[in-house]
């Protein structure tokens, strides 16, 4: 670990301007910047915590229901009491359940909501210095591909980067249509988060938005539709503490067999959490069964582009979506 | 020995009692290697280096050097004479990286040491590691995971009988198949760690050792010094797994750069490391070919192992350990040969050799089964042997079938139909499987002493190690029983060369090692007592013949008058003595020409649950059956046993350590990429000890049960996969992808 300026934020806007200059980073539960720091991959000059906003920005650090029924999360709130806010486990269970299907209870207990939208990669290269990566330094390259890439994407890569968006949040937060909230030195603002994600292209370094020194301040979720269910389902290596190699976030109004208003989201597949547009419109507004479930789990994945390693993805996303539409109708 | 009556006091022999320990571990005053900070310590750090084969070309330390708190940068031209070791005769002098650090300019691993940098606090060595800057000439290495026999080299033949060839080729039913186990980290929570201090003519090293001895002789060596001259202190190990028992290079690096700069040193091997510098279980590759008559019996087995070593080093796997005693069958040839990667030296992982090579037989033995229809218990009852056919000897102790009838019993095994796929419970598949599993019995050289003294406690001292496995409450326990002093007044010393020699805390033999020694020291320090007690002018055994006293329950007594006794202690301090003492020694089994075949047996027999729908496998339930003699701790028992399945589970379901093919480096190298066992992964374990003492190898009749619960763990559950999913999975780990091949969606 290098050395670096500690300060902690007494506002959003004195966040905002200690986050702009050059090499700062905010850290809000550490668990993942503390962990690059170690491994030498941030090194940032500065480090401006954020927790410091807690009890001084109303809401930062709370669950709060909105004036139209929606929820608006803070972005400090951690991820364990998320996942145990009675409104979430009862609303928008599909957050909570990918929430408690990540990391350990002591992760959980630190990351925030915004640090948690901000995680990095797992890609082993991208962990480790002694190897290229062009997310780390643009145009160093990628040894990933041809490399050992179980674990990456088959859907949005590059031929620069193939890593994923390793979290479970930001799937359920994709199929729920979540807003980030921003607060930047021009003002606030409010990004749809199908639009907050980039692809790699040829900027794997660009992950999202988010502008030097713009800090993420709430989450907020529409008011869930009469009927509406929602479930996560997480398929990895081992029973917990582990990545998905493929998850799949369903939210959707479930009259009988019948979905209205699908959404799916999957994880652990895309180089950013993937929207199924496609097969939410083979299931939108049918029954489900399994003709047009497999159709959907197709439709899905038609565009995959396996690594040398992880052909297999293919089959267990489409697998992981059937089975979790399945779920949402108990029909498994 | 004459005069020591049978303890009529309930002893604590077998019984569960608690780790003497424990309360120093769970309230964090257990001091630990890395524990110790010594006055003026200094922090070393390695650089390692990012090629994995080559030559270095520049070594540039001048940044280094310049980083605030750095006091020095080692390196190839600068560390002085480091020692390689003189041949060893027997076993002695053992360490499996025996280039001495920066011997040479060669790289051959990646990771290999290049630099250490010492500073004043940790992390300005690290600073200082990250500012070294290494050019290397790198050329094409390799760590490829396809073995083959090197270009004119032949198998070596390490046990034969009857003709394989000529029974496997006119057998009517046979299994030719090859298994390949990975390359596996030892990842004890304890990182590896030395601190190092020297006063001008003598080391005192702090270590993560599992064999104190050794390390002292090997380090004594290595760094040019009188053995006297070095002192090895290993009290509390936070687990080895055999990645700990010898020596490796970071241990050197302290002990020169706190002679060098005449300040205590600490080094800390990084997790990172642990995947490079210090050992791992290297990747088996096993040809099994196995025949039978159409009714069972076996005709013959052939078993030719290679493993992956390191560039410099010959370390042999061992895979046909137990292939040539478990079963009766006429033919049967074991063969191996090493072949040589760019990897770190391979070293010993519990259950070396045994568990590998059982991975193999064993599942050849479930294929073989399923060619025959034969069930696997029936086939595996229809071959014991009457002994041990490898060495014409008898067994000491042989429980087999009892171990598979009780399992069978325990499991439910009877309900099993055999037909892949065809077993439900609540709406998933289920699979059983069975292998069986053994391990060595032996025991190695031991000296120990006891001390009973006038306060009415005991001691007991022994440079022996407590790997984590509760040898301290092990010994506590003999000396308890022996000499009938509660347990919690027996003071253990462990881990320290200044304490007699003890033997090394590997192939589950401390327990058996230590009884004969520490129960004739702690009958000396008993007849200590005695001649004092008789020899007085004074006291309550005043003029009495040595004869007419006995020893019972801690006291001294008349011969048969229980009323007469008097507590050991009073009678030591009648006379003003301290301390009564005794000294014992016993000698090693192991390496000696065996009159008989001493080893420990097991069954293991798994249910996994398979979800095609969801490609989901789990390891649900272990029932497991051992004859390792007679149990001394049932808690620490069942502890040894429980953790050497989820192990098991490890092996058979997540461990890997994966090679980067491009550079040659181990990829996955945290906490987080390299899978174990979690909780959640955990199955319902369900252990059995059949508790027959074998006699031959001491006087409780101990034997050892650190690794023989690893032993058979992973071939019965790919054994129950295949009953599940009628995948044979030959390559381990088991993995999603493998299970997902040919199959449909459900
Ligand atoms: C071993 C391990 C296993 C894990 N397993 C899983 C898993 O299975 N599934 C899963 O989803 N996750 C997993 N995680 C990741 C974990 O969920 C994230 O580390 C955590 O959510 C990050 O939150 P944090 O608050 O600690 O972030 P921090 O480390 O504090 O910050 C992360 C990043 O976000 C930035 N940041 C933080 N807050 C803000 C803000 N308000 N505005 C703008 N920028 C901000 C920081 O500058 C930093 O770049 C795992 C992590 C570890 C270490």
């Amino acid at each position: 670990m290098e050395l670096f300026e500690y300060s902690q934020a007494a506002s959003t806007e004195a966040a905002v301007k200690s986050g702009s200059a050059t090499g700062a980073r905010f850290i809000a539960g550490g668990t993942t910047l503390v962990d690059l720091m170690k491994l030498g991959v941030e090194t940032p000059q500065r480090v401006v915590d954020v927790n410091s906003l807690a009890g001084k920005v109303p809401g930062i650090d709370t669950v709060d229901v909105t004036p139209e029924g929606g929820l608006r999360i803070g972005a400090l709130v951690r991820n364990a009491d998320l996942a145990h806010h009675q409104t979430v486990a009862s609303h928008y269970a599909v957050l909570s359940q990918a929430l408690l299907s990540g990391a350990s209870a002591q992760l959980r207990n630190m990351a925030t909501t915004g640090g948690n939208l901000l995680q990095r990669t797992r890609c082993v290269y991208f962990r480790d210095t002694a190897f290229p990566c062009n997310k780390r330094e643009p145009g160093s390259g990628c040894p990933a591909i041809g490399g050992v890439n179980r674990m990456m994407a088959i859907l949005g890569t590059s031929d620069q980067c193939i890593a994923t968006n390793p979290s479970d949040m930001n799937v359920a937060l994709t199929a729920l249509e979540a807003t980030i909230h921003i607060q930047g030195a021009k003002g606030e603002r409010a990004v749809p988060i199908h639009e907050f994600f980039l692809l790699p292209g040829t900027t794997p370094h660009k992950e999202n938005v988010l502008e030097p020194g713009e800090l993420i301040t709430f989450v907020t979720l529409a008011k869930p539709a009469a009927g509406t269910r929602s479930v996560y389902l997480k398929l990895r290596d081992r029973a917990s503490y582990e990545f998905a190699l493929s998850s799949a976030a369903v939210v959707a109004q479930v009259e009988g067999k019948r979905l209205k208003n699908v959404r799916i989201a999957m994880g652990g597949v895309g180089t950013r959490p993937w929207r199924m547009v496609e097969a939410e419109h083979v299931l939108e507004g049918h029954e489900v069964e399994d003709g047009n479930l497999r159709k959907a789990a197709e439709a899905a994945l038609r565009a995959a582009k396996p690594q040398s390693e992880n052909g297999f993805k293919v089959e267990l996303a489409k697998r992981c979506l059937v089975h979790a539409v399945k779920q949402l109708v108990e029909l498994a | 020995m004459a005069g020591v009556a049978e303890t009529a006091m309930e002893s604590v022999i077998g019984k569960p009692v608690p780790r003497v320990d424990g309360p120093l571990k769970v309230s964090g005053t257990a001091r630990y290697t890395s524990d110790h900070n010594l006055e003026g310590m200094l922090y070393a750090v390695p650089v390692c280096a990012t090629i994995a084969k080559g030559r270095i070309r520049s070594l540039n330390v001048a940044a280094a050097e310049s980083v605030r708190g750095v006091k020095a940068v080692y390196h190839r031209e600068n560390i002085g004479k480091v020692f390689r070791t003189a041949p060893a005769m027997g076993f002695s002098l053992m360490s499996d990286e025996r280039r001495p650090p920066f011997e040479d300019d060669v790289i051959r691993y990646w990771g290999q040491y290049v630099a250490v940098v010492v500073a004043e606090t940790f992390q300005q060595a690290q600073a200082g590691a990250a500012a070294v800057q290494v050019s290397y000439d790198a050329e094409p290495h390799d760590v490829s995971t396809e073995l083959a026999l090197p270009a004119g080299e032949s198998l070596r033949e390490e046990s034969k009988r009857g003709d394989v060839a000529a029974a496997f080729a006119s057998a009517p039913v046979k299994i030719d198949a090859t298994y390949v186990t990975p390359a596996e980290t030892h990842n004890p929570i304890e990182l590896h760690a030395s601190v190092a201090a020297w006063d001008g003519q003598s080391f005192t090293l702090y270590e993560t050792s599992q064999a104190v001895w050794n390390q002292r002789e090997v380090l004594a060596q290595m760094l040019g010094v009188p053995l006297d001259n070095v002192r090895v202190i290993s009290r509390f190990l936070g687990s080895g797994f055999g990645g700990k028992l010898w020596p490796w290079p970071h241990s050197v690096l302290a002990a020169v750069a706190a002679r060098k700069l005449n300040r205590p040193v600490k080094l800390v091997v990084s997790r990172r490391m642990m995947f490079q510098n210090v050992g791992h279980r290297p990747l088996t590759q096993q040809r099994v070919r196995v025949s039978a008559k159409a009714d069972g019996t076996l005709l013959s087995l052939d078993h030719e192992a290679l493993n992956h070593t390191a560039i410099l080093d010959d370390f042999s796997e061992g895979c046909g350990e137990a292939t040539g005693y478990l079963y009766s069958v006429p033919n049967v040839r074991i063969a191996s040969a090493l072949v040589r990667r760019n990897v770190g030296s391979a070293t010993a992982m519990r259950g070396p050799g045994a568990v590998p090579g059982l991975y193999a037989t064993e599942s050849a033995m479930d294929e073989l089964a399923v060619a025959l229809k034969m069930d696997p218990v029936a086939l595996r009852l229809k071959n014991e042997p009457k002994l041990d056919e490898s060495l014409g000897l008898p067994f000491s102790s042989r429980h087999m079938v009892e171990c598979l009838q009780v399992g069978a019993e325990k499991f439910g095994w009877a309900r099993r139909t055999p037909q892949v796929g065809s077993m439900k419970a609540d709406g998933k598949t289920l699979g059983w499987g069975v292998a069986v599993a053994s391990w060595i019995a032996a025991r190695f050289d031991c000296e120990a002493k006891v001390e009973l003294r006038a306060d009415g406690s005991a001691r007991v001292a022994c440079g022996t190690q407590d790997v984590g496995t509760g040898t301290y409450t092990v010994l506590a326990q003999v000396v308890a029983d022996k000499a009938g002093v509660p347990l919690d007044r027996v003071e253990v010393v462990l881990g320290d060369t200044t304490l007699p020699p003890g033997p090394i805390s590997g192939g589950s033999m401390v327990t058996s090692s230590m009884i004969p020694a520490v129960g004739d020291a702690t009958r000396q320090a008993i007849e200590t007592v005695l001649l004092a007690a008789t020899s007085s002018k004074t006291g309550p055994f005043a003029g009495k013949k040595r004869g007419e006293v006995e020893f019972a329950n801690g006291r001294v007594q008349l011969k048969g008058d229980a009323s007469s006794g008097v507590g050991f202690g009073e009678v030591l301090a009648a006379q003003n003595l301290s301390v009564a003492t005794g000294s014992g020694k016993s000698g090693a089994t192991f390496g000696a020409k065996p009159t008989v075949s001493q080893h420990s047996f097991g069954a293991q027999f798994v249910e996994v649950t398979w979800q095609p729908e969801i490609a989901r496998l789990r390891v649900s339930r272990v029932v497991t059956v051992i004859d390792a003699g007679r149990v001394l701790n049932l808690r620490a028992g069942r502890n040894q046993i429980e953790g050497a399945v989820m192990m098991g589970v490890g092996m058979a379901m997540f461990e890997q350590t994966e090679y980067d093919h491009k550079t040659g480096a181990t990829i996955n190298n945290s906490l987080a990429d390299y899978l174990m066992t979690t909780h959640a992964d955990a199955p319902s374990v369900d252990v059995t000890f059949l508790d027959y003492p074998d006699l031959t190898l001491n006087e409780y009749g101990a034997r050892g049960i650190g690794e023989i619960g690893l032993a058979g763990v992973a071939p019965a559950i790919t054994a129950a996969v295949y009953h599940a999913t009628g995948v044979r999975v030959r390559r381990l780990p088991i993995r999603i992808e493998d299970l997902l091949a040919n199959q449909k969606l459900a």
